[in-house]
C-alpha cells in the first residue's frame, strides 16, 4: 500500500485553501534566494572562523602569522577587536564571541580571518598557532551533575506528596534512561552577510528566527544603537530552532570584521563548522521512580533529568522548563516532583530544537507509561487511557493550568478504530510466535503540547501592511519564514480580510526597520501571532476604506460589503483597486501597523505554576515496525496520524509539517546519533556520519489525516492551532514499537536508550538474555 | 601526440570553453561563483546530501544515445566535464515562466518546504525522469537515496516523482519529455570529442587526462607524485574539506578502455574507471549475493561518479566492496610505465591505508573470477541507516559445502581492523566442519582472535565484534532458509 493523506474540505475563503507555499515555484526553479544567492557588493570579504581545538583550556598564545600569510588573506579580527561586548548571550550573558583567555569547547570561535575567496579564508583559519593550558574538561550530564557544574540552578517542580504515594504504592518501578541528542541538520548552515551603510549603520542579511535578536546584539557587539542596525532575512533554508539564538553569532562575527576592515563581510560556515561550532538539542539522562496501583494508573511519580546545555545558558532554562512542563504529556500525575539539573559541560552550547525540551519531558514519560504496562503485563494502550487527563476532573497540570481543551480520548477513539490497532496487535503477536530473526512491534503514543512562550513576555507580535494605489499590497510582519509555510498562512489571512487574491499580495522579508521588536519564530507561534497582527492591520486599512466608502457614496457602513476582489457599496460595484484609487484621492491613510499580545496566559516562574500556555495541540500516532533481533537493523512498516491543527490555515502546509515533524522525530530516536570522543571532540559532524532519515525510511505505508471540526476552543487566529513542533513528538512510537519488538523475547522490559541505533538495540537485546 | 589547453562542454546549448581555470575548481563553485548560477546548492560539500545536485549528459561507446546521470557538482572538478553536457536547474526551466514537468508536479505535491534541498531534488527526479518511465517505490527510493530533505518527510517529494510524469509534456523537446532521442545532443557532443588528451596548466597546477592507459601509465610514472583523480568521490574533499592543495592531477575518466567492464571466459574486467553504476549490475548479475550491499554502497550521483578502482585503490578498512571482492579471488591489474602484474585484492592492503602500489604503479583493472557454482557468496552490510551510509561493519563470505561439509570457507570484514581483512582464525575453525549451529559458534568465537575492533562514531568496538558475530550466525541462518529476508525486504513487500 502507498502514502496516502486525507485533507479537510476546503473553506470558501483564502483562509483554510491548500495553497502552495508562496515560495513553492521559486524553489522548484532554483530561484529563491538565500543570502549566499544575493548579488555581492563589490568588495566583499569572505570570512572563515579559526576555532578552539580543545574541549577546556587556558589560552597561553594565539600565534597568527601563518594565517595571515595565505594570499588573499586581507585581515584578522580577535576578541581585541570588538568595540562593543564581546558576547551575544541574550539571556545570560555567558557565550563569548570570540574566546578570551579561556575556551570551553572544541569549535568554540576564537578568531575570524577576511579574505578576498572562501577558499582563502577557510584555509588560512586552520593554521593558527594556538597554545593551551589544558584543564579537565566535564563532558558529560552525569559527570556535571557529580561535580555540581550547571550553567543554571537546578530547578523542582512538585505537586502533591509524590514520596508518600511512592512509598505506599503496590508497584513501584525505577529506571535511568539515556536519551540522545539532535542535530538540527537545516539544509543551508549559518550564514550572514553585513553590508556597511552611510554614517555609521550596518545592514546585516542575516539566516535567522529572530532578526530582533541579532539586531541588538549586533548593536551591542558593535558599540552602535539599535536604529543603526537594520536585519533583513526573506528566508530560510531550514532552521529547526538551530537559528533562534545562535544566528547572532555568526552576524556578530561579521559585522565586528566589517567595522575592522571596512568592508562588506560575509560568513558562510561550512558543513561541519556549522555542526561543531553550533548548538544541538539537549540530550538527557532521565532518573524516573514510579508507583502505581494494579490497574496502571499512576500514583506517584520522581523524575530526574540532567540534560547537557554545553559551555553557556544559551536557552538552556526555558528548554528545560518546557522538559518540566511536559513530563506529564497527555497524562495526569497526581503526585509528582520533577528535579531539573542544567549542565554545563565543555562542549558546543545546546539551543533551542523543535519541541524545545517538551520531547524529552514526554519521553520520559512514556517510558514510564511502557514500563507500567509490561511489568503488569498489559497492552501499553490501556496504560495510556488509565492515565489521560480527564474532562472535568483530574485536568489541572503539575504547573497548576486546567487542561480545558482536551480531545486524547477522541483522538485515540479515532485513531485505534482507523488503524485497526487491536486486530493487528494480535497478527503481529502470531507473526513474532513463529519468527525468531525477524520481530514486528507496534506502539500508539499521544501528544499533547503547551502552545506559547513560556516566558509571557515574548508572545506579542507586528505587523505592518501597505495598501497601493493599484489596490495591491506588502505585507511586513515579524515573523521569518524557514520552510513552515508562515508567510502564505499570513498572507491567505490578510487576503481574507481585505477579500483580495493571494496573488495581489507581496510577502515582504523579515525586516528589523519594517517591525520592531518582534519575537523569535518559534514556539510554534508563529501563525498565531504574527497572522492576528497582520489580521488587525489589515482590518484597520478596511475600516478606514469602508468608513470612506460611506462617507463618499452616502450609504450606511452596513451596507458596504468586500468580496472576491471587489466592494459592493449599496447598490455600486467597485474593484477593490478603484475604491483604493478613490480613498487615496481623498487622503485617507492606507499603511498600518496591527499589534498582538496572547491573551489569558500568566505564570509566575518562581513557582512554576499558573497558565504558561493558551491551549494544547492533540495528535497521536500508530507506528508499526520490523527489527532483525541478530543485527538491531529496523524498519518502519506502517504509520498512522492523527493530529489536531484546529481549524487549519492552509492543510496542505499542515499536513506537510505533520509528515515532516514525525519523520524528523523517527531520526531523533533511531538513526541521529551525536557522538563525542574522550577529548571532546564531535565526531558526527558532517552528513557522512550523522544520519538523518532518506526517501527509503519513510514507511511503505504511511497514512496521515488532520483531525476534522475541531476548532479551538479558544478564540485563536481563525480558530486554527499552531503546528511546526507537536507533530514531532509524535515519532515517540517509533521507539515503542522497537522496544515492544524487541520485548517479545526474553524480557518485558529491555533496557533501550535514545537513539535506538541497531548498536543500542543489540546492547538492549544482549542484555535482555543475560537477565 | 598534440594536447588541448582547453575545457570544453555543452550547457543550456552552447559550448563553453575554459582555459585559464584551477582544474580542482568543482563544478558547484564554477556554477555558484563564476557564472553565479545560484539554483545549485551548496549543503555538505563533501557529496552526502545532495543539494549540489546536477545531471550530466554523455554520449554512450556506441555513439548512438545519451548516458544521462546525476552527479554531485562539490565534488566533481570542473575538467571533468569536457565533453559532456552539464544540465542544471536553470537549464530545466522554460524561458516562458512555465514550470518543467518535475517542477509542476513538486509544486503540486507540495513537495518543498524550506527548498533548500529542492533543486538537488528536481534534479535527481530529472535523471530518473529520463531513464525510467514508470518508477516504482523502490526505485524512486533508490533514486533519492543521495538527497537529504529535513523538512518535508518525503512522502510528498514520492508523490511528485509519480506526478511528474502525468505532467509530461507532449512535442520534441527533449529536457521536457521522459526518455526520448537526442540526435542533436548526440550531435553536439560528438563534436567535442578529443583524439588527443586534455592537459590543463594553472599557476604551476597542472592537469592530465590522457586518453590511452599507456599515455597514463607514461605521465604517472613521470610524476609519481600526481594525485590520480577517478571518479573524486575522494579526491573532492581533499579539496573541498582538507583545503589540499592537489599540484598535479592525472584523471583516468577519459581512457575508454579504463571505463570498459567486460565479461571474458574466467573473469569480470573491470576497468579501474568504470563508474560503479556501470560495473555493479554486471557483478550483480554474476553474484545475486551481492544485491543488497551495493544496492546500499552511497548513493546514486556517488555511483554515477565513483568507481569500483577508486574505492580498491583508496584502501579505506570501511570500503563497501572489499569485503566481497576479497573472497572471491579477486585480482587487481596493476601497471607501472610498461610493467604490469597482477594481485590478490587479499594480498593488495599492507596497514591502514598503505598499499602494495609502487611509486608510478597504478591499479588498471579488477578481474573478479565468474561465479563457481558451487559456492554460496554474500555480503552484508551493518550501519546506522539504510542508503547512503558508511559500513561500521561489511562481511563478504565465499562458502563451498559437499556433503553439508565445509570444503571451503572465505570471510573478509571491513571496520574491524586497519584494513579490511580477512578471518582466518574463523575460516579455520570452519574449515572441514559439518555446516551447522554448533560449528558456526566455534567460528565466532575465533572471531575474536581475529579483530580487535576500535570504537569511534559509527559503533563501539564491542557491539561491532558482535555485530560481526550475529552477521555470520545470519549467515548461517540463511544457507537454512531462515531469515532469508531482511528487514529491508521484508518492509518493501508489504
Amino acid at each position: 500500500m502507498d502514502a496516502s493523506v486525507r485533507l479537510p474540505a476546503r473553506h470558501d475563503s483564502a483562509v483554510g485553501k491548500p495553497l502552495p507555499h508562496d515560495s513553492a515555484h521559486l524553489h522548484v526553479t532554483g530561484l529563491a534566494a538565500y543570502i549566499d544567492d544575493l548579488p555581492e557588493p563589490r568588495d566583499l570579504l569572505h570570512l572563515a572562523v579559526g576555532m578552539s581545538e580543545v574541549a577546556h583550556a587556558r589560552v597561553t598564545s594565539i600565534d597568527l602569522a601563518q594565517v595571515r600569510a595565505i594570499s588573499g588573506v586581507v585581515d584578522v579580527c580577535v576578541a581585541e577587536d570588538i568595540t562593543g561586548d564581546n558576547n551575544y548571550g541574550a539571556i545570560v550573558a555567558d557565550d563569548p564571541i570570540f574566546a578570551t583567555g579561556l575556551v570551553e569547547y572544541v569549535g568554540q570561535p576564537v578568531f575570524a580571518v577576511a579574505a578576498e575567496t572562501v577558499d582563502a579564508a577557510r584555509k588560512a583559519a586552520r593554521l593558527a598557532n594556538i597554545q593551551y593550558e589544558e584543564l579537565e574538561p566535564i563532558l558529560d550530564p552525569l559527570t556535571a551533575v557529580e561535580k555540581s557544574s550547571f550553567v543554571l540552578p537546578s530547578e523542582t517542580l512538585s505537586r502533591g506528596d509524590p514520596q508518600s504515594a511512592l512509598n505506599s504504592a503496590p508497584h513501584r518501578l525505577a529506571r535511568r534512561v539515556s536519551l540522545g541528542g539532535q542535530d538540527q541538520f537545516y539544509l543551508e548552515g549559518h550564514i550572514a552577510m553585513a553590508i556597511p551603510q552611510e554614517d555609521g549603520c550596518v545592514l546585516v542579511h542575516s539566516s535567522t528566527q529572530h532578526p530582533d535578536q541579532v539586531q541588538s546584539m549586533v548593536a551591542r557587539a558593535t558599540q552602535r544603537s539599535a536604529k543603526d542596525v537594520t536585519v533583513i532575512c526573506r528566508r530560510m533554508g531550514g532552521a529547526f530552532g538551530g537559528k533562534e539564538s545562535q544566528a547572532a553569532l555568526i552576524a556578530c562575527i561579521a559585522a565586528v570584521a566589517v567595522d575592522k576592515t571596512g568592508r562588506a563581510c560575509k560568513l558562510r560556515l561550512d558543513r561541519d563548522d556549522d555542526m561543531i561550532m553550533t548548538g544541538k538539542r539537549h540530550d538527557f539522562v532521565i532518573d524516573y521512580d514510579v508507583g502505581f496501583d494494579d490497574t496502571g494508573r499512576i500514583l506517584g511519580v520522581d523524575f530526574e533529568f540532567a540534560s547537557r546545555c554545553g559551555m553557556s545558558a544559551d536557552l538552556s532554562g526555558p528548554v528545560n522548563d518546557r522538559a518540566m512542563f511536559h513530563c506529564d504529556n497527555a497524562y495526569f500525575l497526581e503526585n509528582v516532583r520533577v528535579l531539573s539539573h542544567r549542565c554545563k559541560t565543555n562542549t558546543v552550547s545546546n539551543t533551542a530544537f523543535r519541541g524545545f525540551g517538551g520531547p524529552q519531558g514526554m519521553f520520559a514519560i512514556e517510558y514510564v507509561i511502557e514500563d507500567i504496562a509490561r511489568a503488569l503485563g498489559k497492552d501499553p494502550l490501556e496504560i495510556r487511557r488509565r492515565n489521560f487527563y480527564g474532562i472535568d476532573e483530574r485536568n489541572v497540570t503539575q504547573y497548576q493550568q486546567t487542561v480545558e481543551d482536551n480531545i486524547i480520548d477522541e483522538i485515540f477513539d479515532q485513531l485505534t478504530a482507523s488503524s485497526d490497532y487491536q486486530a493487528r496487535r494480535e497478527e503481529i503477536r502470531a507473526f513474532n510466535s513463529s519468527s525468531s530473526i525477524l520481530k514486528r512491534g507496534i506502539s500508539i503514543t499521544p501528544v499533547k503540547f503547551g502552545i506559547s512562550f513560556t516566558s509571557t513576555i515574548l508572545n506579542q507580535a507586528g505587523a505592518l501592511v501597505h495598501v497601493y494605489k493599484d489596490g495591491t499590497v506588502q505585507l511586513n510582519h515579524g515573523g521569518t519564514e524557514m520552510g513552515q509555510g508562515l508567510y502564505i498562512k499570513v498572507a491567505q489571512i490578510v487576503a481574507d480580510e481585505l477579500k483580495i487574491g493571494v496573488d495581489r499580495i507581496r510577502i515582504m522579508a523579515a525586516d528589523t526597520s519594517k517591525v520592531p521588536n518582534a519575537s523569535a519564530t518559534a514556539a510554534s507561534s508563529g501563525a498565531d501571532m504574527n497572522g492576528m497582527a497582520a489580521k488587525r492591520a489589515a482590518a484597520k486599512i478596511r475600516t478606514r476604506l469602508t468608513e470612506f466608502a460611506a462617507r463618499h457614496f452616502s450609504v450606511a457602513e452596513a451596507d458596504i460589503d468586500f468580496h472576491d476582489g471587489h466592494v459592493t457599496v449599496g447598490d455600486r460595484q467597485l474593484e477593490f483597486a478603484e475604491l483604493v484609487q478613490l480613498a487615496w484621492a481623498d487622503r485617507v491613510s492606507l499603511s498600518a501597523a496591527g499589534f498582538y499580545k496572547t491573551p489569558k496566559i500568566n505564570y509566575d516562574r518562581d513557582t512554576f505554576s499558573g497558565r504558561p500556555f493558551f491551549y494544547f495541540a492533540y495528535g497521536a500516532a500508530v507506528t508499526e515496525v520490523v527489527v532483525d533481533m541478530l543485527t538491531g537493523e529496523n524498519r518502519i512498516l506502517r504509520v498512522d496520524i492523527l493530529h489536531d491543527c484546529g481549524d487549519s490555515l492552509n492543510p496542505a502546509v499542515d499536513l506537510g509539517q505533520v509528515e515532516g515533524g514525525y519523520v524528523q522525530g523517527a531520526g531523533w530516536l533511531t538513526s541521529e546519533e551525536l557522538w563525542w570522543n574522550d577529548s571532546g571532540e564531535l565526531g558526527t559532524h558532517a552528513p557522512s556520519t550523522y544520519k538523518i532519515p532518506t526517501c527509503s525510511d519513510l514507511a511503505p505505508d504511511f497514512r496521515v489525516e488532520l483531525m476534522q471540526s475541531v476548532a479551538n476552543r479558544e478564540d485563536t487566529i481563525y480558530r486554527s492551532k499552531a503546528v511546526a513542533e507537536p507533530p514531532l513528538m509524535l515519532a515517540l512510537s517509533v521507539f515503542h514499537a522497537i522496544r515492544d519488538a524487541i520485548a517479545t523475547s526474553d524480557t518485558a522490559m529491555p533496557d533501550l536508550h535514545a537513539p535506538a541505533t541497531p548498536e543500542a538495540i543489540l546492547r538492549a537485546i544482549e542484555a535482555a538474555s543475560h537477565e | 601526440m598534440s594536447k588541448s589547453a582547453a575545457i570544453r562542454f555543452v550547457l543550456d546549448g552552447e559550448v563553453v570553453e575554459i582555459n585559464d581555470v584551477d582544474p580542482t575548481r568543482t563544478v558547484l563553485q564554477f556554477l555558484r561563483e563564476d557564472l553565479r548560477r545560484t539554483g545549485t546548492k551548496e549543503g555538505c560539500a563533501e557529496g552526502d546530501c545532495g543539494a549540489c545536485t546536477v545531471v550530466v549528459a554523455e554520449v554512450n561507446r556506441d555513439g548512438d544515445d545519451l548516458v544521462v546521470r546525476a552527479i554531485n557538482s562539490c565534488i566533481q572538478f570542473l575538467p571533468t566535464l569536457d565533453g559532456k553536457e552539464l544540465i542544471t536547474v536553470e537549464s530545466l526551466t522554460p524561458n516562458d515562466g512555465s514550470l518543467h514537468p518535475i517542477q509542476r508536479a513538486m509544486v503540486d505535491e507540495h513537495g518543498s518546504q524550506c527548498g533548500f534541498c529542492t533543486p538537488g531534488f528536481v534534479m535527481s527526479l530529472f535523471a530518473l525522469y529520463k531513464t525510467n518511465d514508470n518508477p516504482g517505490r523502490q526505485e524512486i527510493d533508490d533514486a533519492l537515496a543521495g538527497n537529504l530533505c529535513r523538512c518535508t518527510g518525503y512522502r510528498s517529494i514520492i508523490a511528485a516523482a509519480k506526478a511528474m510524469y502525468v505532467n509530461a509534456a507532449q512535442g520534441d523537446d527533449w529536457l521536457t519529455q521522459p526518455g526520448g532521442a537526442a540526435p542533436d545532443r548526440i550531435a553536439k557532443l560528438k563534436a567535442l570529442r578529443r583524439d588527443d588528451s586534455l592537459e590543463l596548466e594553472y599557476h604551476g597546477r597542472r592537469f592530465y587526462a590522457p586518453t590511452s592507459v599507456s599515455e597514463l601509465a607514461s605521465i604517472y610514472k613521470q610524476n609519481p607524485d600526481a594525485t590520480i583523480l577517478a571518479g573524486g568521490t575522494d579526491v573532492g574533499l581533499w579539496v573541498t574539506k582538507q583545503h589540499r592543495d592537489l599540484e598535479t592531477v592525472i584523471y583516468t575518466g577519459g581512457v575508454p578502455e579504463m571505463c570498459d567492464v567486460r565479461v571474458s571466459k574466467s573473469h569480470i574486467e573491470i576497468g579501474a574507471a568504470a563508474t560503479l553504476t556501470d560495473a555493479v549490475p554486471i557483478i550483480v548479475e554474476h553474484y545475486p549475493g551481492l544485491e543488497e550491499m551495493f544496492r546500499r554502497f552511497a548513493s546514486p550521483p556517488i555511483r554515477n561518479a565513483g568507481t569500483l578502482g577508486g574505492n580498491i585503490a583508496n584502501g579505506s578498512p570501511i570500503g563497501d566492496s572489499m569485503p566481497a571482492l576479497m573472497v572471491i579471488d579477486t585480482l587487481l591489474l596493476l601497471r607501472c610505465g610498461d610493467v604490469e602484474r597482477e594481485i590478490l585484492l587479499d594480498d593488495f592492503y599492507l596497514d591502514y591505508q598503505v598499499n602494495d602500489l609502487q611509486a608510478g604503479e597504478f591499479v588498471a583493472a579488477i578481474k573478479i573470477p565468474l561465479a563457481d557454482e558451487n559456492a554460496i557468496v554474500r555480503s552484508q552490510k551493518w550501519s546506522k541507516r539504510f542508503d547512503q551510509d558508511i559500513s561500521a561493519v561489511c562481511t563478504g563470505y565465499h562458502l563451498v559445502l559437499q556433503d553439508n561439509e565445509v570444503a571451503s570457507f572465505r570471510m573478509a570484514c571491513g571496520g574491524l581492523a586497519t584494513t579490511v581483512k580477512r578471518a582466518s582464525n574463523a575460516e579455520a575453525a570452519l574449515h572441514g566442519k559439518v555446516w551447522n549451529e554448533a560449528s558456526i559458534e566455534h567460528a565466532c568465537e575465533a572471531l575474536v582472535n581475529d579483530f580487535r575492533p576500535i570504537s569511534d562514531m559509527r559503533a563501539s568496538g564491542d557491539i561491532r565484534l558482535r555485530a560481526c558475530q550475529n552477521l555470520l550466525r545470519r549467515f548461517f541462518f540463511e544457507t537454512q532458509g531462515d531469515g532469508l529476508e531482511t528487514v529491508y525486504s521484508y518492509g518493501r513487500q508489504r
